[in-house]
C-alpha cells in the first residue's frame, strides 16, 4: 500500500478584496485555485518529486501533506489516515509525528534565540518524550559535532543550518519528510553535500521523501518518481529516466529544452513563449494551451484527464 | 599591444574593508579584460567576491569598502579614481547595470516609461518627446507586448520576467559599451530565465556591447559566455575560454565546482562533493585559500604566499594544476 495517497486534491484561496471595497468597486469575489484536482501516490521508502515553476502549487501540496493547510476538496491520506477529517485525536497525533518538514530557507526556519539542542529536541519534548543525548546523536549523524548542540543558529553557515533542520526533522523518527526546496538557498558545492546526506539518511532510516523543487537537475538526481505541475495541475508523472529521455507533455518538453546544459556551449535555444497565466482566471480547457505549440480546438475546450502513455501518466489530448 | 582596446580592463584590483578586527579583503589582486562584444562570466559561490568586483567597477562600493590597490580602465579612461560627478556621467551612459532583483531596481512610484525617458534624458542629447518615443522602442526591443500601452504602467503591474526585461531596457537605453549583469536570472523561473538570457545575448550581439555576467549557475555560464573567470575567496582561481574551463578545468576548485552540480554527476548515485565550505574572509588559511578543501594539496600550498594566475599554469592559479595528459 502506498504511504501517501493524494486523491483529487483541490485547494482554493480567497484572495478577494475586503467586502466593503468589493461592494464599492463592484468587483466579484476572486478565488485563486492553487491546486486543482491532483492525484498521486507515494510508495513507502521512495522519493517522489514535485517540480514546477513559481505558482504551480508545489509548495501548497507539500503544506497540505504535512497538515499545515487543509484541502478544499479531495483528500490526502497518510498510511490510511486523512489528517483533515480524522476525528480520533490519538491517531492524528501518531500520524503527525510520522511526518516532518524541511523548509527552503535555513535562516528563517531556526529560532535565533534557541540553542541548537532545544531546536532539535522540540518535536520530541513537545510530546513528552525522552530527549537525553538525542540532539548530540542526531548532530553527529548529519555531519556536525556533538558540541555544536549548545551553540546558537547564527554560529553556523547556510549548509550547516540546513543540516540542523535535517536533524530536527529526524528527531521524532518520522516515516516521511516533506522537503520544500531544501537546497535552493545553498551554493552548489554545499548543495551536493546536503543532497548526499539526505540520500544516506533515507537508506539508514528507511525514509520516504516528498521532494519539492524547481531545479530539474536536482530532481533528476534525487527522485524515484517525478510529478510535473503546471498552474496547480499535475500534467505528467514518470520515472526520472522516462521523463528525461522521453518527455511526453509539451510543457515538460519545453521545460527540459529551456534548462541550461553544461555542455551546451553557445547553444541557441528558441526560448519558450509567454508566461504562466493568471491562476485567478486560468485558461479554459488545458491550462497550457495558450502557450502550447501543438494545441488543437479540443485543448481550449476540454480539460485533459490523466491517461497512461507508455510508462508515464500524462494529461494531454494531443501527445502520443 | 593588442589591436583593439578592451572595453574594460581590471588590473590587480584589490578591495579592502577595514573593520575593528582587521582588514578584510573581499577582492584580492584580480586582473581581467573584457573585449568589445565579449561576454565574460564570473562564477563563484557566495562570498567569493564576484559581486564586490562588479560593484567596484561601477563605483558602487559602500564605505568602508574601498579599492586599495589596482586600476580599472574603461577603454582609454581610468575610472577607479574618478570624481563622483564624472562617475555619475559614466554610469548608465557607458556602463549599464542589471541587478538580481528586478523589483527593487525599479522605482515603484514612477511609470516605467518615465524611468526610461529619465535615463535617456540624463545621458543623451535628446528632447523629452524623443525620449518618450525611444522608451516605447526600447520596450519593444526587449520583447514587451503592446509596449505603447504599457509605458504608462507601474513596475508592480509587471511579472518578474517582464520587470527584468524593463531593467534590461533601462540598462541598454543609453547604449552603453559594457553591461554588468549581477545574477540577472537567479530570481526567475527556468523558462523565463531562458527568455532573458537569449534576449541579453541577442541585444549584445547586435550592438557589440560587452557583458560581465555574474552568476553561480554553471549551465547559464556554459551556454552564454565566451570566457569564464572562476573566483574563490576573493581571488581568481581560473580564467579561460568557456569550453576549456568547463570541459577541462585546471584548478581543483573549478573541477570540484563543476563536478558537484547534479548536471555533471548524471548517472551517479552520489554527487561529487567538495568537503567543507568557503573560509570566512576574517579567517583565510595561509597559502592558497583553497588548500584545506583541496584533494591535491601539498606542502607548498600551505606555506607559500599563494599561487597567482599564470605562475605555473597560464589559466589556473594553482601550484599543482590538473594536467589532462598525466
Amino acid at each position: 500500500m502506498a504511504l501517501v495517497e493524494v486523491s483529487n486534491l483541490t485547494r482554493r484561496f480567497d484572495v478577494s478584496k475586503h467586502l466593503l471595497n468589493r461592494v464599492i468597486e463592484r468587483l466579484p469575489k476572486s478565488i485563486l485555485t492553487a491546486v486543482s484536482d491532483v492525484s498521486f501516490n507515494i510508495e513507502e521508502k521512495t522519493v517522489y518529486a514535485l517540480v514546477g515553476e513559481s505558482g504551480s502549487g508545489k509548495s501548497t501540496i507539500g503544506k497540505i501533506v504535512v497538515g499545515l493547510n487543509s484541502p478544499s476538496e479531495g483528500s490526502v491520506k497518510i498510511a490510511g489516515v486523512d489528517l483533515s477529517r480524522e476525528t480520533d485525536a490519538a491517531k492524528v497525533d501518531v500520524t503527525r509525528s510520522d511526518i516532518q518538514m524541511i523548509f527552503q530557507d535555513p535562516y528563517a526556519s531556526l529560532n535565533p534565540r534557541w540553542r541548537v539542542r532545544d531546536v532539535i529536541n522540540e518535536p520530541v519534548a513537545a510530546r513528552g518524550g525522552d530527549t537525553t543525548g538525542l540532539a548530540e546523536r542526531l548532530l553527529e549523524q548529519v555531519g556536525l559535532a556533538a558540541e555544536d548542540a549548545s551553540k546558537f543558529p547564527h554560529e553556523f553557515s547556510g549548509g550547516q543550518r540546513q543540516r540542523i533542520c535535517v536533524a530536527r526533522a529526524l528527531a521524532s523518527e518520522p516515516k516521511m519528510i516533506v522537503c520544500d526546496e531544501p537546497t535552493s538557498a545553498l551554493d552548489v558545492s554545499v548543495q551536493a553535500q546536503v543532497l548526499n546526506l539526505m540520500s544516506d539518511l533515507k537508506d539508514i532510516h528507511g525514509l520516504t521523501y516528498l521532494f519539492i523543487s524547481h531545479d530539474l537537475t536536482v530532481v533528476q538526481h534525487m527522485a524515484d518518481r517525478i510529478g510535473v505541475l503546471y498552474l496547480g495541475r499535475l500534467i505528467e508523472e514518470a520515472s526520472p529516466e522516462e521523463l528525461f529521455s522521453d518527455p511526453k507533455h509539451p510543457y515538460t518538453q519545453m521545460l527540459l529544452e529551456a534548462a541550461p546544459k553544461m555542455d551546451g556551449f553557445g547553444r541557441e535555444v528558441d526560448p519558450p513563449k509567454g508566461e504562466i497565466p493568471d491562476p485567478i482566471n486560468p485558461p479554459t480547457g488545458c491550462a497550457f494551451h495558450p502557450r502550447c505549440p501543438v494545441a488543437t480546438a479540443q485543448c481550449s475546450a476540454e480539460r485533459p484527464e490523466m491517461r497512461q502513455l507508455r510508462n508515464a501518466r500524462v494529461a494531454c489530448h494531443v501527445t502520443t | 599591444m593588442t589591436q583593439t582596446l578592451p572595453t574594460l580592463s581590471i588590473r590587480n584590483l584589490t578591495v579592502d574593508i577595514p573593520t575593528r578586527h582587521g582588514v578584510l579583503r573581499p577582492v584580492d589582486n584580480v586582473s581581467y579584460d573584457i573585449a568589445p562584444g565579449e561576454i565574460l562570466g564570473v562564477v563563484g559561490e557566495s562570498g567569493a567576491g564576484k559581486s564586490m568586483a562588479g560593484n567596484a567597477v561601477i563605483g558602487l562600493l559602500n564605505r568602508p569598502a574601498h579599492i586599495s590597490q589596482g586600476e580599472i580602465w574603461h577603454k582609454d579612461q581610468r575610472i577607479d579614481n574618478l570624481s563622483y560627478e564624472k562617475l555619475r556621467k559614466l554610469r548608465g551612459k557607458e556602463i549599464g547595470m542589471v541587478f538580481q532583483d528586478p523589483l527593487t531596481s525599479l522605482n515603484p512610484l514612477l511609470r516605467i516609461g518615465d524611468q526610461l525617458a529619465e535615463t535617456m534624458l540624463a545621458h543623451l542629447p535628446i528632447t523629452k518627446s524623443e525620449a518618450d518615443a525611444r522608451a516605447v522602442a526600447a520596450l519593444e526591443e526587449v520583447g514587451i507586448p503592446a509596449a505603447a500601452e504599457r509605458v504608462g504602467s507601474y513596475p508592480h503591474e509587471f511579472s518578474g520576467g517582464m520587470r527584468q526585461r524593463v531593467v534590461i531596457a533601462l540598462a541598454l537605453c543609453a547604449e552603453p559599451s559594457l553591461i554588468i549583469a549581477d545574477e540577472p536570472t537567479t530570481a526567475l523561473d527556468v523558462s523565463v530565465q531562458a527568455q532573458i538570457i537569449s534576449l541579453l545575448k541577442k541585444l549584445c550581439r547586435e550592438r557589440g556591447t560587452s557583458v560581465m555576467l555574474i552568476t553561480h549557475d554553471m549551465g547559464v555560464i556554459a551556454e552564454t559566455c565566451d570566457r569564464v573567470a572562476v573566483m574563490y575567496a576573493g581571488r581568481l582561481a581560473e580564467l579561460g575560454p568557456v569550453r576549456q574551463v568547463v570541459g577541462d578545468p585546471r584548478h581543483p576548485y573549478t573541477e570540484g565546482l563543476m563536478g558537484s552540480t547534479p548536471l555533471a554527476s548524471k548517472g551517479l548515485t552520489r554527487l561529487k562533493q567538495i568537503p567543507g565550505s568557503m573560509p570566512r574572509l576574517g579567517a583565510l588559511p595561509s597559502g592558497c585559500a583553497f588548500n584545506p578543501r583541496c584533494p591535491r594539496v601539498q606542502d607548498a600550498c600551505r606555506v607559500d604566499a599563494g599561487p597567482t594566475l599564470g605562475a605555473v599554469d597560464p589559466r589556473a592559479a594553482c601550484w599543482f594544476p590538473i594536467q589532462e595528459d598525466v
